[in-house]
């Protein structure tokens, strides 16, 4: 019997049903951010900087506002009209300067001015009509050159209180944790590896890009509909930059075609609202692939240094870190994620670790499954793997001598609970694929990644119709299977089938706030609220089966969908299900609900090993990848499928970043591949099957046991493929991606 | 935008005479409509060729060699078993283009037009000595295709101009041909270098030779020095050291997002000896699939 009353035994949990929202995406039912229209509604454009830094010294709109099509057309200027709200701070301030410039574009790509007129064609053709003179800055894109005495200085005064004297303006903040002695730890050691790494920005790739459809009022009330993770932060942030109540905008959120992170935050909404009002209708606007890449957030660059001391017998003595994130030209890169998830693996005595957020000529930077960490695992599962190369010993084994574990002082800080990635490790070991014999010219990597996850704030309502069936809704945006999950969930509580729930993301204006659907929080928390929201309902149901019998409440109980007296000594009674309870509900009490609103604490944090084999081919330095095995703690697994489809998912995107993409700037600061083609996402057949091992070591902090699993999957990738790509190449591999012509010349010079 | 679609090449040529400002012929409209729609090329007049009589035809002449259509897709030809059999590098040139969407538009005579120094088929199309009919308003005239493509973009013919037909040699015994490129993904990608060869034996050895080169210069590359290499060979290691050092040194590529100087002019060669390879099997009767980079 379990220590603890957390559930063990499951009906429903742990089954693969067919998703609810299948049949709508196969059969084109689903509707997407651009499937909204609305009465009379406009098309708008947005006009961006060709400049990567430039200041705006004039904005001539005359000519476009002449067009009998352009209905109304917005830049910065228009503020004290009120398009925009004036006397903003803070992360909103950095919003509203980034969905539309003030007096300096920042970024290739920067709003500059926006068009709403009766037709798409019309809006990118008046595009053209409005005049703006640049006087060009000198401009910086890269994080090293950005920290540079003399580098081009995106904002002064941008930086906080973090950050020591004496640094760049543009190292805005400053991390620094850990614990113990690393000098001392060093000299303990009988071999030191210090390495640098380096990681271009990605994108997250989402396939769907930002699409709204806007419509605000003189009156301050509002509706938008569009593609986020989340409607309550765009409620929020979009309410603050057009100086409107919250209340008053009601969001909903369409079917998400992808956000991995990037649907976070908003950009193209405030414009249509602010347009919306202008103009005094509805306004659509839908981003190009272009302005996808060059406006929204792709992931931090990165520039690492680790160091790291090992015995001859694998033990770690000490680890030190320094890792440098640019996150484009406002503060938030995640230097202090990437420091703090660095080490996160392994139990410590002697380990520090520093990060540094620098703003630089590019976009901002948006959140991309776990930021920061699987940078930070490249680099230092780089480290551990050259130093078991060079002791002669196995990288498991090692890790598996060095893993935290329940107990263990985590290298940011906390002790950790009760953690899994022994039983990972344990288990890639026992997996056929890291004895299974490599063929010539292939060489195999292993990593381990970590991530945090959250809990954030949720809430959930659930109320059961007069048939029996259930109506779940849940505030956050189903990015990867959850309303099937949650659907799962409150069966298993309910005792109802799965089909008889059907689960719908709730707008603003119909449930309590919901963070967004980030830090693979949703199977953890709406889960969690979902559960409680079905015992709230349980509860009453049992309430009305003890006033139809007569005895007390807490003589009842909830049994297979059924009230049940709760002992012998509580009667007599036969079994009343759920539906017979529901059938006369109106008579006996009224509706019958269940709420949760709370913000849980308990998200446990989840690690993943990661066994890669891959082949390189020396003649042309073209990477395959040809096994690829990933092994991670999911605490529980609600709806196993999904739980491999987001593995799967990990280290799909992990191929790709290792491999190919890359944001790629020239020398003016323009972006060079905004487009599909040339940023090189991995098509199906560069893919091999991607094995999948879930391991169960439940979360204390979950009523099941559920951690969350989008992101820890991306983590171990990079550091994983650079290490099987390092072992076939027989030279280690220093900077990501590892495209062909970077390989060919390391082949050549020895990295 | 004036849209027209002709109904004999004449007039198509006459049409475009007369047009003012950016003129395209729409064939399968997997370039032009690309370009259109991203608002890097917003041509006045639209001359849509498909409606011309027998421009879907793939017709094998007395002689053995081959007349194509100019909207013959890259599905049509690699669904043509006879075509396939006789080059099988020129059709899986063409194969190599875009998903199977695009293979059910795409064509030669736009992907040599449009004037891209990666198009895939012209290469192939260079080495098998391949020959386009031109109508204009001064009348036909037949070109090789290499003396189509002038620099990135560009092309030979004049205002008015346009291909009415394309003509492929026959293929007579003993020969084979192939096109290899490299892409740093497996499909869905444009040729960082790509390599033709088409030779043919007398027994083992090697007595004629093409080579031609993509994406390494500002225009397809034939390079007789690396067919020179070949002739009279039996494809032994030391003829195709000369064949990877005479490739090498006929490229003048550029550094771009898409590979280095460094690294396309060492590929070039790589491509070119395993293009070879295959060529010289299928020479020999010996069935191979090319492998794509
Ligand atoms: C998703 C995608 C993938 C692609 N992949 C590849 C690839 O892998 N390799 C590759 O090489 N290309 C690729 N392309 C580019 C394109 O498909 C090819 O260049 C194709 O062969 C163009 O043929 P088309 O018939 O569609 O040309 P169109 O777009 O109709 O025309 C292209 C140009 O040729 C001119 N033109 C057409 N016909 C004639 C004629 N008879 N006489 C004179 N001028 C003419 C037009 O004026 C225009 O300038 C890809 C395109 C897409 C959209």
């Amino acid at each position: 019997m379990a220590l603890d009353d957390r559930k063990s035994q499951f009906l429903y949990v742990g089954t693969t049903p067919d998703r609810p929202d299948g049949l709508d995406k196969v059969t084109g039912r689903a509707k997407f951010g651009a499937d909204a229209y609305a009465p009379g509604m406009l098309h708008g454009a947005i006009l961006r900087s060709p400049h990567a830094h430039a200041r705006i010294k004039r904005i001539d709109t005359s000519r476009a506002e002449a067009l009998k099509d352009v209905k109304a057309i917005v830049t910065r200027a228009d503020f004290a009209d009120v398009p925009f709200a004036p006397g903003l701070e803070g992360e909103f301030w950095n919003v509203l300067e980034n969905v539309m410039a003030g007096d300096t574009a920042l970024y290739d790509g920067h709003a500059i001015a926006a068009v709403a007129a009766t037709s798409a064609l019309a809006a990118r053709d008046a595009l053209k009509l409005i005049d703006v003179r640049y006087e060009e800055l000198p401009h910086v894109t890269d994080v090293d050159e950005a920290m540079k005495e003399g580098a081009p200085v995106i904002r002064e005064g941008a930086a906080d209180y973090s950050v020591p004297e004496g640094m760049h303006p543009n190292v805005v903040r400053y991390h620094e944790s850990g614990h113990g002695d690393v000098e001392a730890g060093f000299a303990e050691a009988d071999l030191v590896i210090e390495d640098h790494f380096v990681t271009e920005a990605t994108h997250q790739g989402y396939i769907e890009p930002h699409a709204c459809l806007a419509t605000l009022g003189g009156d301050g009330k509002g509706e938008l509909w569009c593609c986020t993770q989340g409607h309550w932060i765009v409620q929020k942030t979009c309410a603050a930059l057009l100086g409107i109540e919250t209340s008053q905008l009601r969001v909903t959120a369409s079917e998400i075609g992808g956000g991995f992170g990037g649907k976070t935050t908003v950009f193209i909404e405030p414009v249509a609202l602010a347009l919306s009002r202008k103009a005094n209708r509805p306004v659509k606007i839908v981003m190009s692939r272009n302005e996808v890449f060059r406006a929204t957030g792709p992931t931090a660059s990165a520039s690492m240094d680790v160091k790291i001391g090992m015995k001859k017998d694998g033990t770690i003595t000490a680890a030190e870190g320094v890792f440098r994130l640019q996150g484009g030209a406002f503060p938030g890169a995640p230097g202090d994620m990437t420091a703090m998830c660095a080490f996160a693996p392994y139990n410590l005595t002697n380990v520090r670790q520093v990060g540094y957020d620098v703003m630089t000529n590019r976009p901002k930077q948006a959140a991309y499954r776990a930021p920061g960490s699987p940078m930070a695992a490249f680099a230092t599962e780089s480290v551990i793997d050259e130093l078991c190369k060079q002791l002669g010993l196995d990288p498991i084994e090692v890790r598996l001598k060095n893993a935290s574990h329940e107990g263990t002082k985590a290298s940011y800080g906390p002790r950790f609970e009760r953690i899994g990635l022994v039983e990972t490790l344990e288990a890639a070991k026992a997996h056929p694929h890291y004895s299974a014999p490599l063929k010539p010219g292939q060489g195999r990597g292993i990593s381990c990644g970590f991530w945090f996850n959250h809990g954030g704030e949720t809430s959930v309502s659930l109320s059961l119709s007069e048939d029996g069936t259930v109506q779940l809704a849940v505030g956050t945006p189903d990015i990867g299977g959850s309303r099937a999950s949650m659907a799962l969930m409150a069966a298993e509580v309910l005792g109802v089938p799965y089909e008889n729930i059907r689960v719908t993301i709730a707008d603003t204006a119909t449930l309590g706030y919901n963070d967004v659907s980030h830090g693979s929080r949703v199977t953890y928390a709406s889960g969690l609220a979902t559960i409680k929201a079905a015992e709230d309902a349980v509860q009453r149901l049992c309430a009305r089966a003890a006033a139809k019998w007569g005895i007390p409440e807490d003589a009842v109980k909830w049994e297979n969908g059924c009230a049940v007296p709760s002992g012998p000594n509580a009667g007599e009674f036969d079994p009343l299900p759920l539906a017979e309870i529901t059938a006369t509900m109106g008579q006996t009490g009224g509706p019958i609900s269940g709420h949760y609103e709370a913000t849980p604490e308990g998200a446990g944090v989840s690690f993943a090993t990661h066994i890669v084999d891959a082949e390189v081919d020396r003649e042309t330095g073209k990477t395959k990848v040809v096994r690829y095995t990933v092994v991670q703690d999911a605490g529980k697994a609600i709806h196993p499928t999904y739980v491999e489809g987001q593995f799967q998912g990990g280290a799909a995107q992990g191929i790709g970043w290792a491999l190919n993409e890359e944001y790629i700037y020239n020398d003016s600061g323009r972006l060079e591949n905004p487009l599909f083609l040339d940023y090189r996402i991995p098509v199906a057949s560069d893919l091999p099957m991607i094995d999948t091992v879930i391991v169960e070591v439940p979360n204390p902090g979950h009523p099941y046991g559920v951690r969350g699993v989008g992101e820890t999957s991306i983590c171990p990738p990079l550091a994983a493929i650079a290490n099987a790509v390092s072992a076939a190449a027989e030279v280690r591999m220093r900077r990501l991606p590892m495209s062909p012509p970077r390989v060919l010349s390391a082949l050549k010079s020895d990295g | 935008m004036q849209f027209h679609s002709p109904a004999t090449f004449v007039e198509a040529a006459a049409l475009a005479a007369e047009a003012q400002g950016v003129t395209r012929f729409l064939a399968g409209g997997t370039d032009v409509l690309v370009q259109l729609r991203s608002d890097m090329v917003t041509p006045d007049t639209l001359i849509d060729i498909k409606k011309i009589g027998g421009v879907r035809d793939i017709k094998l002449n007395d002689d053995g060699s081959w007349t194509l259509g100019v909207a013959v897709s890259g599905a049509e030809m690699n669904e043509h078993g006879p075509l396939r059999a006789a080059w099988p590098g020129l059709c899986e040139a063409m194969d190599l283009i875009g998903s199977t969407q695009i293979q059910g538009r795409a064509t030669l005579a736009g992907n040599l037009c449009n004037g891209s120094p990666a198009a895939d088929s012209v290469p192939a199309m260079v080495a098998a000595c391949v020959t386009a009919t031109i109508t204009g308003p001064q009348g036909e005239r037949t070109v090789a295709v290499e003396s189509i493509p002038t620099g990135p973009g560009l092309t030979s013919l004049e205002k008015g101009e346009l291909i009415s037909a394309l003509h492929i040699p026959a293929r007579g015994e003993n020969a084979g041909d192939a096109y290899l490129r490299f892409i740093p993904r497996t499909e869905m990608d444009i040729a960082v270098v790509g390599a033709a060869v088409n030779l043919r034996l007398d027994g083992d050895t090697i007595t004629e030779a093409r080579v031609a080169l993509g994406a390494v210069a500002p225009t397809v590359r034939l390079v007789p020095e690396a067919a020179e290499a070949l002739i009279g060979s039996t494809l032994d290691d030391g003829a195709l050291e000369k064949l990877v050092a005479a490739c090498s040194a006929a490229c003048s590529p550029i550094d771009d997002k898409r590979g280095t100087i460094a690294f396309r002019t060492e590929v070039a060669g790589v491509m070119a000896k395993r293009a070879a390879r295959i060529a010289y099997a299928r020479a020999k009767g010996e069935t191979i699939e090319g492998h794509h980079g």
